[in-house]
């Protein structure tokens, strides 16, 4: 890995210097003219814009690639984030020209070949998870739990059952659970898991009533376990009139083996940059498709795919009346949904099944070899699904050494560091994930990091406590970074 | 183990509780609490004015870390808050029985404070939990 922090391009640029042939046409006088902007907002002065060569700017990127900590580079077992490997095939096809040339408003008489890959893969993704419609559109997780959300409260709302304005949480949800019911004008009461892990049914059963819209689930749940009641929470739920949310975040590790439609969730997003391998980009771009039991399925955001006897057509707000609307320009991020029916198509039903097998498979591994090794684990007597949970607790008080100086210690073995302090129910936790695309050799060398710093947390906390020592930069000042934005290069003058 | 002083009353939630000279109820997040949450960047307090029942969300903590609920111990109606907090959150880490304090609340009912955990059964539920 370089070992030297690389400097803003706007530090290389010289005025006047740049790289003719990369830049794009002049537009002609008359082309301007023809645009009609109003003479008010054009621009007077050049932007500015970092002037530097061809060479130049390949170096800074190229530079600024190897210092990235990427799956492609090294083992990143970053827990409820899914980081598995995106096979190089997905990006093959998906970059097909014929895909890459297609525009969105092209006619659906030219682009069948497109339409019947996101129908086929609405198809898919109906059948592995048990639900009786989907939606491609959401562009991200976050996106797709809003739009589930939504239209749970659609469907109250087309009954005239106005009150039901409150969502149910346990403690341990992903932190967009309660963000999206509140984003969707609902009120979140949180109820409190067992000691096992699983929802605490008597807090539940309190819980629910006529203002009840729904529950936001993740099943395995955060903390790295199966949710064992899950039957008894749909019939609790169901009961009081609401409905049930799969945060589709941990899906991978019941692929092909359990279905959310068949445990009884009414709608599910899917992250399709997680469990079906594609990328994760920089926060974007993401896709979030959502799937509904039947009676949703009015309410499910346009367009969709859908076919009669001339062939694949969008579905939208003619069709589906009562739908939530639209969420993205045009159907979500096409490259992104092409990757995702790749994948599947490469895998098919057996291959998929064998995606949960493996993931789940690798963090017991992992999970048995390194409660060996002297890790405590989170939730012992239980197995764990894709992910598990160590707690540095004891580390914590016996030699001051925290889950986050294990984290920075790791990045100096070439580990990206495991989720730390997530989900906060546990204290001093490392939520670890390996993914079923990892080899036994991998995990074999994780395990022996691992042990290297517990030895080195008993003799010599100090040197865990000023790690890392490989990377471009130590320890960042987290704080001064949360509180004193700086977003710009210099100030403007 | 966590600082935990004898003199205030706690929820399980990790709030403390002081009952002040006046009848008034001043709340803040135990040591605990902030130990856990580590340094904090961002405060949010409720206005004055508004009315909580018990167990419901008060303020929010933001660290470094993760972002949290308080919860406010007792029903009550918000009469003053600690505004020193938008500028210096570190108070909370600083001084969370002190300096660190979010709100104070005139009680709906007088008696507000029995239902609330004392210091040794407060301290026994951290024991209890590994804190």
């Amino acid at each position: 890995m370089n070992q030297t922090l690389e400097k803003p391009i706007f530090e290389y640029s010289r005025p006047g210097r740049g790289a003719a042939a990369q830049h794009p046409p002049a537009p002609s006088a008359d082309a301007i003219g023809r645009a009609a902007i109003p003479d008010a907002l054009r621009r007077r002065e050049a932007p500015l814009l970092p002037e530097v060569s061809e060479l130049d700017a390949v170096r800074h990127f190229t530079r600024l690639s190897q210092l990235n900590f990427s799956i492609d580079t090294n083992f990143y077992p970053l827990g409820s984030c899914t980081m598995k490997y995106n096979p190089k095939a997905c990006n093959q096809y998906a970059m097909l020209p014929q895909f890459l040339g297609r525009h969105p408003l092209a006619p659906a008489t030219v682009g069948q070949g497109f339409l019947s890959c996101m129908s086929e893969l609405q198809d898919m993704l109906k059948e592995v998870t048990g639900m009786a419609a989907v939606s491609l559109s959401p562009m991200a997780g976050a996106h797709g739990e809003f739009a589930g959300v939504a239209m749970i409260r659609a469907y109250h709302r087309a009954r005239g059952d106005l009150a039901r304005d409150e969502i149910i949480v346990p403690a341990a949800a992903h932190g967009t659970n309660p963000a999206t019911a509140t984003m969707c004008g609902c009120s979140v009461k949180e109820i409190p898991v067992d000691a096992e892990g699983d929802v605490d049914l008597d807090a539940l059963t309190k819980a629910v009533g006529p203002k009840t819209a729904g529950i936001m689930l993740t099943n395995p749940s955060t903390l790295g376990v199966f949710e064992r009641k899950i039957e008894a929470v749909a019939r609790i739920v169901h009961g009081a009139g609401g409905l049930l949310y799969y945060d589709g975040a941990n899906l991978n590790a019941i692929l092909g083996k359990v279905r959310p439609g068949d445990m009884g969730f009414d709608a599910i997003h899917m992250n399709l940059h997680k469990t079906f391998s594609t990328p994760h980009g920089g926060g974007g771009p993401g896709a979030g498709a959502v799937g509904v039991s039947a009676r949703l399925e009015p309410f499910l955001p346009v367009p969709l795919v859908g076919s009669d006897e001339q062939g694949h057509r969008w579905l939208d707000e003619t069709d589906r009346p009562q739908s939530i609307g639209r969420l993205s320009a045009f159907m979500g991020n096409a490259g992104v949904l092409l990757r995702a029916y790749i994948y599947m198509r490469m895998l098919g039903r057996d291959g998929m099944a064998r995606v949960g097998e493996f993931a789940t498979l690798n963090a017991n591994y992992l999970q048995a070899r390194l409660r060996d090794a002297g890790y405590e684990l989170a939730y012992p007597t239980r197995r764990a699904s894709h992910e598990f949970i160590l707690t540095l607790r004891r580390e914590a008080k016996e030699f001051d050494v925290t889950a986050m100086d294990i984290a920075k210690r790791l990045l100096d073995f070439g580990i990206h560091a495991p989720t730390t302090y997530f989900p906060m129910l546990v204290p001093e936790c490392l939520l670890i994930e390996p993914t079923e695309t990892e080899s036994r050799e991998t995990l074999d060398g994780f395990v022996e990091a691992m042990v290297a710093i517990l030895a080195e947390a008993r003799s010599d906390p100090a040197r865990l406590k000023a790690a890392p020592y490989t990377m471009p930069v130590r320890r960042l000042d987290d704080v001064r970074a949360a509180k004193h934005l700086e977003l710009t290069w210099k100030p403007v003058q | 183990m966590s600082q935990v002083p004898v003199e205030l009353r706690y929820a399980k939630t990790h709030e403390w509780a002081r009952l002040l000279p006046d009848g008034s109820v001043e709340v803040g997040i135990t040591e605990h609490a902030q130990a856990a949450l580590g340094d904090l960047v961002f405060v949010e307090v409720p206005e004055t004015g508004r009315v909580l029942a018990a167990g419901e969300g008060c303020a929010v903590v933001e660290s470094v870390k993760a972002a949290s609920d308080v919860y406010s111990p007792i029903a009550g109606t918000v009469i003053a808050v600690n505004l020193a907090l938008a500028a210096a959150p570190e108070l909370v880490n600083q001084d969370c029985y002190g300096r660190g304090w979010m709100l104070r609340l005139q009680p709906a009912s007088p008696a507000a404070l029995a239902g609330l955990l004392d210091a040794e059964a407060y301290g026994g539920q951290l024991a209890a939990t590994g804190g």
